[in-house]
Parts: C-alpha cells; sequence; structure tokens
C-alpha cells in the first residue's frame, strides 16, 4: 500500500497549476480583476482556452494513446479537476471531458458539450453539443455569475465518474478557500495583531484545513477504487469541505468577505452549483445508508 | 496513489488471521472492569502469547503499514487491545527505546514486550493539564538519588503498574519547558499513594497519584537533566500516530450494528435518521482512508509520525461522539438503559475531545504548526 501522490502525479499537478496559472493572465473572463461587476448578460465561454485546456489533456486524459489520449486513470483525472476546481476555470469541464471519444472535437476541445445534471444543465448556450438532450430548458437567473443555468424538466441520470469529478473540483475549492483564509488572517491586523493569532479565529482555519484533509483522503481513495460508494462518501465530504469551507472563509475575511470585489463568493457560488448536481446530496447519503445493511434498502 | 497491499503484507494478514482464529478462543473469560489484577492478569497473558507468536514488538518494530494490518485483524478477531501494556507498548517503551541508554533499554524493553511489567503515566497534574509544561512535582538531588515530592492525575492502571513515566521539574529557575526531567519511578518505592478516581462512566479507569518524598534514582532518568520536555513529545507524536486503528475498524463495526437494530425496531423508515446513518458511513469510511493515507506518509518518512495525527484526531474524537448520539437516536427510550449495548460507550466517547490534547489544543496545534499561524492568545 502507497497511498501518496506518485511522482508523476505531482508533476502532472503542477504542469496543470502552471498552465491555468499562465493562461488566467493571458484573459480569461473568470479573472476577479476583468470581473468588476455583475455582469449584463450570460458569460462567454473563451473558446481559444478551451482549445489550451484540450491541449493541455484535461479532457483527454483518460482516452487510450492510440485514440490520442493519454492513457491515464481516475486518479490523474481527480488530480487535473482538482486544480481546475480550485482556480474557478468555467465552462462544462466534466461533461466535456465524458464525451471526449464520443462527440467528435471533445477530446481536443473544439467542440464544448454540456449535459443535463439532475435537473440543471449549465452552460448550455455555449454549447456546441448538449447530452442527452435539453427539450423544454428553460434559463434562470444563475447565482454563480460564472456559470449559465437552465433548469430541465425531466431529472437526467448522473453517472458516478461526473460525481467523482465534481468532487475532486470540491475539493479544489476546499483547498483553496483554506489557502485564502489563512492567508487573510496571517496579514490582516485588528488590536495590534494578525488576527490569526485569536484562537477563535484560528480555529476556524484548523477545521478549515481538517474538512480539506478528510475530503482528499475520500476522494482520492475513491478514484483508486471507482466504486459507487466510495464516491458517495467522497462527494458528501468533498461537498461540506467546499461549502462549509467557502462560508467560513467569508467569515475570516470580515466586511471585505460580503463585498463583490473580493473573489471569496465566487468559490462560494461555484460550491453551491457543484453541491446541486446529481440532484443533491441525498441519493448519496441513501446509497451509504443501504451499504450498511448489505446493499438492501 | 496505491490502495492495494503487496504479496507479503497480504501473507502477513493471513499468517495472523489464521493465528488470531486458533488462539482467541483459548483466551481466559474477561475480567469485570473493577478486577484490577484480573485486569492485570488478562492484559499481561495476552502480550505474552503475542510475544511468544512473534508479535510482540509489532508497536515498535514493524512497518507502519504492518502495524496497521496487525491493529485491524486484530480488532476485527474481537482480539484484546493493549489495555494495561498502552503505557509501556505506546508511550514509555518508545520513549526509552528513542532516549534511553543501552542499559536502560536492557533492564526496561524486555520485561514489557514479554508482557512481565506494567508502565503507568505520571504527566498530568491537577494544576497542569492543557498547559503541561506547567507542572510542579519538583525533584531535588540528594546524592545518587532525585527526591520527588508533588501530585499526579489521569494516571490509568496506577493501581497495578510497576513503573511510573514521570515528569519532574528539576529546575524551577528555568523558563518551563527547559526545566523538566523524565524519570522512571518503581511504583513499589516508599511515598506513593495512589487514590482511584472514578470516570462518569462509573469505572475506576485511572487515578490520582501523591507523591512525598519518593527516592528515585538517578540512573532512571531518561535522557538528560531538564531534557524530559523534548523526551516527552517523542512519547506524545508516538501517541498520535497509528493509535486509533483499531478504533475507526470498531467505529465501522458499530456502525453496521446501529443500521441493523434500527431496521429490526423500525427506526430505519425514519430519512432523516437514515440519511444520518448513511452521513457517518461517508464520514468513518474517510477517517479509515485518512489513516491509510497517514500510515503511507509516516512509510515514506521512514516511519516518523507527522502532525497529522493532530487533524485526524480532532475529526476523528468528534465522529465518535458522533456516532454514539446517533445510537441514542436509534435506540430512544432505551439509550437512558445502561444494560444495553452503546449506552456506556456514548458515556465513554465523552472523553475523547479531551483527553491526550483537548480538540482545543490540537486546534491550536493544527493552526501553528501545521498553517503557520501565529502564536498568540
Amino acid at each position: 500500500m502507497r497511498f501518496q501522490l506518485t511522482d508523476d502525479q505531482r508533476a502532472l499537478q503542477a504542469v496543470v497549476r502552471d498552465v491555468i496559472g499562465r493562461s488566467s493572465g493571458a484573459g480569461p473572463s473568470w479573472r476577479v480583476a476583468q470581473f468588476p461587476a455583475p455582469l449584463k448578460a450570460a458569460p462567454l465561454l473563451d473558446r481559444g482556452f478551451w482549445r489550451a485546456l484540450g491541449d493541455l489533456g484535461v479532457f483527454s486524459l483518460r482516452l487510450a494513446e492510440a485514440d490520442g489520449g493519454a492513457g491515464l486513470g481516475l486518479p490523474e483525472a481527480v488530480l487535473v479537476f482538482e486544480e481546475v476546481g480550485a482556480a474557478l476555470v468555467p465552462g462544462p469541464l466534466i461533461a466535456t471531458h465524458l464525451a471526449a471519444g464520443v462527440v467528435p472535437g471533445a477530446a481536443g476541445g473544439e467542440t464544448v458539450v454540456a449535459a443535463a445534471d439532475g435537473r440543471l444543465v449549465e452552460w448550455l448556450d455555449e454549447a456546441d453539443v448538449v447530452l442527452p438532450g435539453a427539450e423544454g430548458a428553460v434559463a434562470l437567473r444563475s447565482v454563480d455569475p460564472l456559470t449559465p443555468l437552465h433548469r430541465v424538466p425531466a431529472p437526467a441520470r448522473v453517472e458516478p465518474v461526473a460525481v467523482l469529478l465534481t468532487a475532486a473540483e470540491q475539493l479544489g475549492t476546499a483547498g483553496r478557500v483554506c489557502g485564502l483564509a489563512v492567508q487573510h488572517a496571517r496579514t490582516r491586523e485588528q488590536f495590534g495583531q494578525p488576527i490569526g493569532a485569536f484562537q477563535a479565529v484560528k480555529h476556524l482555519c484548523a477545521q478549515l484545513l481538517v474538512r480539506v484533509e478528510v475530503a482528499r483522503a475520500a476522494v482520492y481513495a475513491a478514484a483508486v477504487t471507482g466504486d459507487p460508494v466510495d464516491i458517495a462518501a467522497a462527494r458528501l465530504l468533498a461537498d461540506e469541505a467546499a461549502v462549509r469551507g467557502a462560508r467560513d472563509c467569508l467569515q475570516v475575511h470580515g466586511g471585505m468577505g460580503f463585498t463583490w470585489e473580493s473573489e471569496v463568493h465566487l468559490h462560494l457560488k461555484r460550491a453551491w452549483v457543484r453541491a446541486q448536481r446529481g440532484g443533491g446530496n441525498t441519493e448519496s447519503e441513501e446509497l451509504l445508508a443501504a451499504d450498511l445493511v448489505g446493499g438492501a434498502v | 496513489m496505491d490502495l492495494s497491499y503487496t504479496a507479503e503484507e497480504d501473507e502477513y494478514r493471513a499468517r495472523l488471521r489464521e493465528w488470531l482464529a486458533k488462539v482467541l478462543p483459548t483466551l481466559p473469560a474477561k475480567p469485570s472492569p473493577d478486577d484490577w489484577p484480573g485486569r492485570r492478569a488478562y492484559d499481561l497473558g495476552w502480550q505474552r502469547m503475542l510475544y511468544d507468536a512473534g508479535y510482540g514488538d509489532v508497536h515498535w518494530d514493524a512497518s507502519p503499514t504492518t502495524r496497521l494490518i496487525f491493529l485491524e485483524e486484530t480488532e476485527e478477531a474481537g482480539a484484546p487491545y493493549v489495555g494495561a501494556n498502552f503505557v509501556g507498548l505506546l508511550h514509555a517503551g518508545p520513549t526509552i527505546a528513542a532516549e534511553g541508554t543501552a542499559e536502560q533499554r536492557e533492564r526496561w524493553l524486555p520485561p514489557v514486550l514479554r508482557g512481565d511489567e506494567v508502565w503507568c503515566q505520571g504527566f498530568s497534574e491537577p494544576e497542569a493539564g492543557s498547559d503541561l509544561a506547567s507542572l510542579r512535582t519538583r525533584a531535588w538531588r540528594d546524592g545518587d538519588d532525585y527526591v520527588v515530592t508533588g501530585s499526579k492525575i489521569w494516571t490509568s492502571h496506577a493501581e497495578v503498574a510497576d513503573w511510573c513515566e514521570l515528569l519532574v521539574r528539576t529546575d524551577p529557575s528555568a523558563p518551563k519547558h527547559r526545566g523538566i526531567s523524565w524519570l522512571a519511578m518503581p511504583m513499589d518505592a516508599a511515598g506513593i499513594t495512589v487514590r482511584p478516581l472514578r470516570t462518569l462512566a462509573g469505572s475506576a479507569e485511572f487515578a490520582e497519584v501523591f507523591l512525598d518524598e519518593v527516592r528515585v534514582p538517578v540512573g532512571n532518568r531518561v535522557g538528560d537533566e531538564n531534557d524530559g520536555w523534548r523526551v516527552t513529545m517523542v512519547t506524545l507524536s508516538f501517541e498520535r500516530g497509528t493509535a486509533f486503528v483499531g478504533e475507526v475498524v470498531a467505529c465501522r463495526r458499530v456502525l453496521g450494528e446501529l443500521a441493523v437494530e434500527a431496521r429490526r425496531n423500525g427506526r430505519w423508515d425514519d430519512p432523516v435518521l437514515r440519511r444520518q446513518l448513511g452521513r457517518l458511513n461517508a464520514e468513518f469510511r474517510a477517517l479509515w482512508r485518512l489513516t491509510q493515507w497517514n500510515v503511507s506518509e509516516a512509510e515514506a518518512s521512514g516511519g516518523v509520525p507527522g502532525v497529522g495525527g493532530s487533524v485526524f484526531k480532532l475529526r476523528y474524537s468528534h465522529a465518535r461522539q458522533e456516532l454514539y448520539d446517533v445510537a441514542a437516536d436509534v435506540l430512544g427510550p432505551d439509550s437512558l438503559d445502561l444494560e444495553r449495548p452503546w449506552v456506556l460507550d456514548r458515556l465513554s466517547s465523552l472523553s475523547y475531545t479531551i483527553a491526550a490534547g483537548t480538540s482545543q489544543i490540537q486546534q491550536n496545534i493544527v493552526a501553528e504548526r501545521i498553517l503557520g499561524l501565529p502564536k498568540g492568545r
């Protein structure tokens, strides 16, 4: 048993982090500096950046090398989606990833694929292809300014891999908001010292980290086993780590956390969107409960 | 990332399982909780069986993964836990192994491994709990002896211990962390009074120990004089390593039993309770994975447990309390009947967020040592 990242996995993580970090300077629309106020219209997807994600292998990495992929597995996919989740990369990333090798152009980032997930579809208007279709879809005014949403009448089934990759994105957010909270607690001074010296703030930060580490173990293990019950567990813990984490991060930021210009709200809103995927937590909880009595409900 | 075990590890597991199946039915009946001599004999006897079968030093010499397998298998088979051997095997022993002289290791370690001697711990004091370094039990040099006066508290197995790992103040003028020494005190020395303390669960699990001019040979000091704090930290990091493996396995078993009971008594039909059980399943699965993660990390870093133990303990101690609160929900009015299963466990779970570093202290450790937040109040 060696339940740690391999050197190759660390290298992959670093490359993805680097490419996303550099590209963001080039101008994708989600960066806070270029996004000073609520948008009047739904955001547009940056097609150039989408292709850059395709070149990076975000969509194709689990395809066999013979099919133009990297022949990697779920653990690598989870590491990549953790990074894109942390960076708030916009777009129907998971739907396009799952369509690679099925929908022409998805693997390379030429085609944008959206999918109905539970009662919602993300990025419907910007998608070239919608799976399995979006009949009767009605736009709603999305709480997340960077994720346009449509409601669909019939709930769509969600496969476990999609749930796992959502958990990976949530884990990314959880790690990111923990870092933001700690950074703020170290530098913001009140009463003549950094607020992170006060136990009330310190303990919020400690619990942020605890939730990240527990979720990380669950998400990575589910990526290794691919077991639906492990995936359900990963999902619950990653949702908690992201949503509670973003809330506590906002609290640590005080008044600034409540402003549009702080990025904290974007993490919280994205975490809320992801927590609704697959119809929310109920199904995962029921699956885990059934597992306790040998799978029978 | 690899969760599979090597062929060697699988073989170790199979051999251990086979051995447990053979010997567990031969164990004598478990003594009652108030029968201290009986408990001592039972726990030492178990350690002797482990020793004879080649498992006696699993807490010291085995790789972290082997230790994980050992703890997992023994718990699943319903084998006794370390019990009275806890301090000897998991605190004092590792400290002596790491910091003692060759002569000290030779004197104290084999009897612990063979199941001949019991150790207890004299760290906390009535006025030194979370702030352990402020301890006031004094030791003066008198020839080849230290003369020790003071009092200790929360000392488990004090009634039946042969030795006590004792922290004493040898230099009151030094800053508090720098004037402490680590002594091995023989429990039959003159001047020691043990007063049992009952826990809120009704059992006498620990005691207060009063020391009145107890003579301890200078040769019983492990590490340098006034270097006891550093020596102690070695001990505490052992405690936060693989210490909870067996308990997580046990919690997962209890959770399964709770679900079965809920189905039997109809509580299962309450979706709120059912989903709570589902959430606990996720929680303990994740804690098991975190254990495997920490063990793999320890394996990679040469067996030294990291501060990850504090992260684990914070979450686990809370989860354990939640587990037994949900058990009470499953039991309904029966949760007030001490004869029912889980009711006493619910009471003892209350100590988990307090013992071995309260959750508040653990949060300080995580925030300061892992996240790098400033020390303060």
